[in-house]
């Protein structure tokens, strides 16, 4: 060992994207031998700070230091890595077209000249062993061919494995979410031999189970900031919930949904298959909660193919429009006008003689213009002259001017401003009130306020229904979680 | 499916099966052809094709495709009927600045973040432009040390068999086998974990580039090694059948999955085609068309075979 010094020291460091201050003043020591727990909710920072700290991104404030050394400008991946710092990344990133030794040598390049292939597979062989006894993963399978679980097991023992040079801090980001229980069970049992022989790990899950068993301290955080940081015997899971949410109670009431409920047509069914059935009456808005990405997407589009008649699992009569939350990758056709990007899920309501009517495709973008406020003097003009929230609203436009009378938004106010979305909740409204029906992924908690019934996901199921008056971020936080009783 | 024939087997195997497939055909047909003389007639172009078939794999394997390959290897044909025959030395050098000018265009590719496809295209008639002002009526002739060696008859083995192997077996262990390889695949496979790991893309888009173009120029050079002269379209299918030949051996468009072995006998294969079709007397205005079907055939079995994979 090096010496007593902290392996990490970020001191208040802050970090924006645009308006958004993903980190600020953030604070965290780690010290050598040290398992250091990070929880938060979806946007809390984690996975911010963990860029900082392996060199991807640079923060805007603040400074780190590494053993006692500060570091500044000229910090990048490389550096990190001659610190001892390894990450695993909670998207993989192992190259499927390349065998487990192959992808054991791409970081580490000292292995090289010949008989290279056979060092390489050793050394991931042996920490493959190490650390997930009796795995079955062999060095010349291609890791493309591998399951997930496997890919996520080649993954880590590569971060913890070393030739001659010291591995100080590894940080794990969601390491058990692909693992089943046993793998899991045996890394944490790793990572608390690693500790013990001086090394230092990062734990960030939601897993509070794995959380509270495994590490020394325990660091919540909740709006970009450090809210607690105590060590893991001060915590029990109901004091991390309750750290991870605001701390405001909430006022609740109004019991009326329940009985609204009965009296209109039901419009999408879903069967349980692990969790509890999803059920959406007419005139709802129905929200999706829960962590991102446990599910909630892919039951939107699952939704979204039931109403086009590809999936049977669902039931669903009426038509379905979906607005998506990724405008570039999903949303906005680039090089199309306003207007053009407004209509184009209306065209068959617009088609006169095979052709479609330049004077109906100007009223319907009209209208919705209008009636959402999207600031532009000439619909003519390109979409990307508009602004993202802007561009939001069109999206919007185009579902809701279409004949669909079911809704389906994933998460589709990421990134926009206030003021669009107040405009937005009371169109939704509205709509809703003339029997229209929307299904709403959100990630943010104040939306879910805006939903009558709220169906919380866990590991790509509804696990939790809540009726609006029992909306808390309390009770959401603690639904999304794994239950008490796994512990 | 059993241990040994896998999906992953059959696939390595496939492209081989297809190339038995139309030799089988083809001694069937044409019984002669099943001779020292036979084979040599046959497969008399398959070097230059194997040549740049393995170029287009190098592009193919950074996720890139190489749409100027045939009129690149115009141009160092050209080159090489020209100024590499007349003066030795400035026509090295000319060959050896289109390699230096493939690097460029990796770099160029890398650090604007342009579509190769757009680069490429583009650059296909800057290439054929600068073929024509150096050779502009079909001529020239080939250096006599590249035609000894085209026509080399030794003994046994037909001379163009020997070439393939080792260019497949040469670009095997370079690109699969050694190390340095090993980065050079894993950044089309998932560049962001190439470059988290350490390494400088942009050196390896310019590796692939420049080693691109080196096969390019060896393509053109064994080309008119077989035809003692050249013109400024001598070869000009060889993008298309460059990138057929790559794809037939198994190489896909993204995910840096190549094969050498498979780029070689995927050109080869294609070459065959266009024999086999002319024994079964084909007009050959359908060639093309039918070489064409022989592709969508080979690749719809991939198809299979991968969809058995994931249903398994």
């Amino acid at each position: 060992m090096i010496n007593d010094l902290p392996v990490v020291d970020v001191h208040g460091v802050g970090k924006s994207f645009g308006a958004v201050n993903a980190l600020q003043d953030a604070h965290l020591v780690v010290q050598p031998g040290e398992c250091v727990g990070l929880v938060g909710h979806n946007g809390a920072g984690k996975s911010t700070l963990m860029n900082i700290l392996s060199g991807v991104l640079s923060p805007d404030t603040g400074t780190i230091s590494f053993a006692g050394e500060a570091i500044t400008a000229r910090y990048g991946v490389s550096e990190a890595k001659q610190f001892g710092l390894r990450c695993v990344f909670q998207e993989l990133s192992l190259c499927p077209n390349l065998t487990v030794a192959e992808n054991a040598r791409i970081t580490h390049p000292q292995i090289r000249g010949f008989g290279w292939r056979n060092d390489a597979s050793e050394l991931i062989k042996n920490w493959l062993d190490e650390v997930f006894p009796d795995n079955g993963i062999k060095g010349d399978d291609v890791v493309g061919d591998l399951t997930i679980a496997r890919r996520q097991m080649v993954e880590i023992s590569r971060a913890f494995s070393s030739l001659d040079e010291q591995v100080r801090l590894v940080i794990l980001d969601e390491p058990t979410s692909s693992l089943d229980k046993i793998s899991a069970d045996q890394l944490l049992t790793f990572v608390k031999k690693f500790t013990a022989q001086g090394g230092s790990v990062i734990l960030i899950s939601h897993m509070l189970r794995e959380v509270l068993s495994t590490s020394d301290r325990i660091v919540v955080m909740r709006d970009g900031t450090m809210v607690a940081d105590d060590a893991t015997e001060n915590f029990d899971r109901d004091r991390l919930v309750r750290e991870m949410g605001s701390v405001l109670a909430e006022d609740a009431e109004e019991a009326s949904a329940e009985t609204a409920r009965a009296n209109t047509a039901r419009v999408i069914q879903i069967p349980a298959k692990d969790g509890i059935d999803l059920n959406v009456f007419q005139g709802e808005i129905v929200g999706f909660a829960g962590i991102a990405g446990q599910g909630q997407t892919e039951k939107l589009i699952q939704i979204f193919d039931a109403s086009n008649g590809k999936v049977n699992a669902v039931n669903i009569d009426n038509a379905a429009a979906f607005v998506a939350g990724d405008r570039q990758a999903a949303g906005v056709f680039p090089g199309w006008s306003i207007e053009k990007n407004i209509s184009i899920a209306s065209v068959r309501m617009m088609v006169q003689r095979y052709l479609i009517d330049p004077l109906q495709e100007i009223n319907i973008s009209n209208e919705w213009k209008e009636r959402l406020g999207i600031r532009t003097d000439d619909l003519s003009n390109n979409i990307l002259s508009l602004s993202g929230g802007n561009q939001q609203k069109v999206l919007f436009a185009r579902a809701l001017g279409s004949p669909a009378q079911i809704v389906l938004m994933d998460d589709p106010m990421r990134g926009v401003d206030i003021g669009t979305k107040q405009d937005v909740y009371a169109i939704l409204k509205q709509e809703a009130e003339n029997g229209r029906t929307f299904v709403w992924y959100t990630t943010e908690m104040d939306e879910l306020k805006h939903c009558d019934y709220v169906y919380v996901f866990r590991d790509g199921e509804a696990v939790a229904e809540l009726p609006s008056h029992k909306v808390t971020e309390a009770s959401i936080l603690n639904a999304s979680f794994d239950p008490a009783t796994a512990a | 499916m059993s241990r040994y024939l896998t999906a992953n087997t059959m696939r390595t195997l496939l492209p081989a099966l297809s190339l038995a497939a139309i030799l089988a055909a083809i001694f069937y047909l044409q019984p002669r052809t099943m001779s020292y003389f036979g084979l040599n007639l046959l497969l008399n172009l398959a070097v230059p094709i194997a040549l740049a078939t393995i170029a287009q794999m190098f592009i193919l394997c950074v996720n890139d495709l190489d749409l100027s390959l045939g009129a690149f290897v115009s141009l160092t044909a050209c080159i090489t009927a020209t100024w590499l025959y007349d003066t030795p030395v400035l026509g090295v050098l000319a060959l050896a600045g289109c390699v230096l000018a493939y690097a460029a265009l990796g770099a160029l590719i890398h650090l604007r973040n342009l579509p190769s496809i757009v680069v490429t295209l583009g650059m296909s008639f800057v290439w054929v432009g600068i073929a024509v002002l150096i050779l502009p009526t079909p001529g020239g002739k080939a250096p006599e040390w590249i035609r000894a060696l085209m026509t080399l008859k030794p003994a046994l083995i037909p001379f163009p068999i020997i070439a393939v192997v080792v260019i497949a077996i040469v670009v095997h262990f370079g690109l699969m086998k050694s190390a340095a390889g090993v980065v050079l695949r894993g950044a089309g496979g998932n560049p962001l974990s190439v470059e988290r790991a350490g390494w400088s893309l942009l050196k390896v888009k310019v590796t692939m580039y420049a080693i691109s173009g080196f096969f390019g120029v060896l393509s053109g050079m064994a080309l008119v090694g077989l035809t003692t002269s050249a013109d400024a379209n001598i070869a000009e299918r060889y993008t298309l059948l460059s990138i057929a030949g790559a794809i037939l051996g198994g190489s896909e468009f993204v995910g840096g999955r190549v094969s050498p072995i498979g780029a070689v006998i995927g050109a080869v294969t294609l070459l065959l085609t266009g024999s086999f079709l002319s024994f079964l007397r084909l007009n050959p205005d359908w060639q093309i068309g039918a070489q064409g079907a022989i592709l969508i055939l080979v690749l719809a079995m991939r198809m299979l075979i991968n969809r058995s994979d994931k249903r398994s």
